[in-house]
């Protein structure tokens, strides 16, 4: 079905059962209790994880694959944002003609700066493709001004032509939809102490999430897919063997460009606005991060980096002093003082550092990501230790050291 | 007229005539042998034929056609292969992926976006591939990552590569270098069997007599950059010409 084999389908049908069940599995605990600021289910960050999911699976497609590195994909994430705006603006709140416009406007301008930083390969394309993002991001807060609405960002405004839209007459900034479901609406469900949100926007992400990872698996098993692993092992050899590299490479990018993209028109779909920072280069060294963290190559990997990384963001940093008193006033007062002042530097505002050791521990004894530690553990589990590296009768693309993780001695 | 035509070839790097006036003729069909002592232009000449580098004088037809100006790729797609000194394969794929890219690469041409076919349901490539892997003999390996090959099985599986995309021309680079004995005998039992099964020409760069005097028909011997005889092994295992380039004027 779907031109998958039967265990590509199981794993997609897993993926799209747990993307559905979301808001209740990441709701486990209790409304009122200690831990219930550990909860992700809420539909904001449930939004963010599954559209920086396929951002991450985009990227994959080009990192992960055919081994360049792009330390600019988030100008694509950025322009994605302003085609959608304005969409909104002129067109109609409907959130469809802004995504689609998104993914066209992004895959050009992939296209454009693909072509030009491909001309290199190794350090100096990533150099290249970080200095286009850097000039769009001083652009759009300078001279693009008139297209970007440069530091204040774009933004709706009652005035907007939205040329398809019924007369607003309600004197408040309309709502994203779709075809007349807003984006915002959210069912709340109230059951055994816990508050289950189903937030339509996050619906629409979601699926869109399943189908973009759907699309990455295709793209996987296809001899698309191998001639892109084909760039990363050896391009002599595919010179040689009457294969152009270039346009294999510059299709991977235009494509992890036009899901970039589709993840910045979501952005502005679940909140109207755009502002240059989007397209940072710490954005940018964001999705480097999740692909790394979950597994680059894997197809799993970037949709947990994704999430693992976003999940940190929103629930670390909400963790500032008051919390920190309320979970430690049972303590002599001296001890209370030194754990807060301990703890501060891993969560709050801190919590870049507890990101920054993880990311390191990921990195020395998985180098694999997450993928690799959800791999070991689970022949770890079924006792046989040996199996925990080669053994992949079907090939899934694997990790291999770069030439600079290669051990010399 | 033979298959690769070279006339008047030369190359100078720098100070450095590497090449100077080459004409060589390679006749379809045969094994053609090209030998010298270090540094006598075998591995420059080569490289001006496969689109590596382009002579500063001279020109290279292939088939009638000029490949000179032509990307490596493109020479490739006209029917010349290439094997490499050192085995140049997919290091982190599989033995059987490995087949496959030449032949999408033979059938398909140099870019096909195929983003949404499978590689699974490609019944006739898989088929193509599993025979050749078959008649090299390694088709227990289909599932192996190369990189953990010995450097007879990758040699072996490069070649099957260059093969399986039935060339006119192949081209190999010291195909037995720093191979184990049996390992050489091997290389050339399946170059003997593949010229035996095919129409394929093979013109060869090789250090190794024991391998030049078994395969070859037609030997060119290459010195400072010129031709010096161009014969029969027979002929060339005895000449005055051959032994002072190789040993010098005084043996």
């Amino acid at each position: 079905m779907l031109g998958l084999d039967n265990k590509d389908l199981r794993f997609l049908l897993i993926v799209l059962a747990l993307t559905l069940a979301a808001p209740i599995i990441l709701n486990p605990f209790a409304e009122n209790s200690a831990l219930a600021q550990f909860n992700a289910g809420y539909p904001d960050l449930m939004q963010r994880i599954a559209i920086f999911s396929i951002f991450a699976v985009g990227f994959n497609i080009l990192f992960g694959l055919t081994g360049y590195l792009s330390f600019g994909h988030a100008a694509f994430l950025g322009v994605g944002s302003y085609a959608a705006m304005w969409m909104f603006k002129l067109l109609t709140m409907n959130i469809i003609p802004a995504i689609i416009l998104s993914v066209i406007i992004s895959g050009v301008f992939a296209l454009c700066i693909g072509y030009i930083s491909l001309r290199r390969s190794g350090i100096y394309f990533s150099i290249l493709t970080l200095a286009f993002a850097q000039m769009s991001f001083n652009m759009a807060y300078s001279v693009l001004t008139p297209l970007t609405n440069g530091e204040t960002g774009l933004q709706l405004a009652l005035d907007d032509p939205r040329v398809l839209d019924a007369a607003n007459t309600s004197g408040s900034l309309p709502d994203t939809s779709l075809f007349g479901l807003a984006m915002n609406s959210t069912a709340k469900v109230e059951l055994l102490g816990r508050a289950f949100q189903f937030n339509a926007g996050y619906y629409v992400c979601g699926m869109l999430s399943v189908f973009m990872f759907y699309v990455a698996l295709k793209i996987f098993r296809s001899p698309f897919g191998m001639m892109l692993r084909a760039v990363k092992s050896n391009q002599q050899r595919m010179n040689y063997t009457g294969l152009n590299a270039r346009p294999y490479t510059l299709a991977a990018f235009v494509i992890s460009g036009m899901y970039a993209g589709l993840a910045g028109g979501l952005l502005a779909a679940m909140d109207p606005l755009a502002g240059a920072d989007r397209m940072q280069w710490t954005a940018s060294g964001e999705v480097v991060l999740m692909t790394i963290l979950g597994g680059a190559g894997t197809l799993l990997g970037p949709v947990l980096g994704a999430g693992f990384i976003k999940y940190f963001e929103n629930i670390f940093s909400k963790i500032n002093d008051s919390v920190l008193h309320s979970w430690f006033h049972a303590l002599p007062d001296g001890l209370e003082n030194f754990l807060i002042d301990v703890s501060h530097f891993f969560v709050g505002k801190s919590w870049h550092l507890t990101l920054g050791l993880l990311f390191m521990l990921v990195v020395i004894f998985l180098p694999g990501g997450l993928v690799e530690g959800g791999t070991r553990i689970w022949h770890w589990i079924r006792g046989d230790r040996r199996k925990a590296k080669r053994a992949d009768p079907e090939y899934h693309p694997v990790h291999i050291a770069h030439v600079a993780e290669k051990e010399e001695f | 007229m033979g298959i690769l035509e070279v006339k008047g070839v030369g190359k100078r790097f720098g100070g450095l005539q590497a090449l100077a006036d080459v004409n060589l003729s390679v006749a379809e069909n045969t094994v053609h042998a090209i030998i010298g002592p270090n540094g006598a232009g075998k591995s420059t000449l080569l490289n001006c034929f496969v689109g590596k580098l382009i002579p500063d004088t001279g020109s290279v037809m292939f088939n009638g056609q000029s490949v000179l100006g032509r990307k490596p790729f493109e020479i490739n797609q006209m029917g010349i292969s290439r094997v490499f000194q050192t085995p140049e394969i997919f290091g982190e794929l599989t033995v059987m992926e490995n087949i496959m890219i030449p032949c999408f690469a033979h059938r398909d041409g140099s870019f096909r976006l195929h983003p949404f076919e499978t590689v699974a349901h490609e019944a006739e490539i898989i088929e193509m591939a599993e025979k050749m892997l078959i008649d090299v003999n390694m088709i227990d390996k289909r599932g192996m990552h190369t990189a953990s090959m010995s450097r007879g099985d990758k040699r072996r599986l490069e070649m099957a590569m260059c093969l399986v995309q039935e060339p006119k021309l192949l081209l190999l680079d010291e195909p037995t270098a720093g191979m184990a004995r049996a390992d050489t005998n091997n290389t050339i039992d399946l170059l003997k069997q593949i010229k035996d099964q095919r129409d394929i020409t093979m013109a060869i760069i090789e250090h190794d007599m024991h391998v030049v005097f078994s395969l070859a028909e037609r030997i060119t011997v290459l010195a400072q950059g010129t031709p010096l005889v161009e014969d029969t092994p027979d002929n060339i295992k005895g000449h005055p010409k051959v032994k002072e380039a190789y040993l010098g004027e005084s043996a």
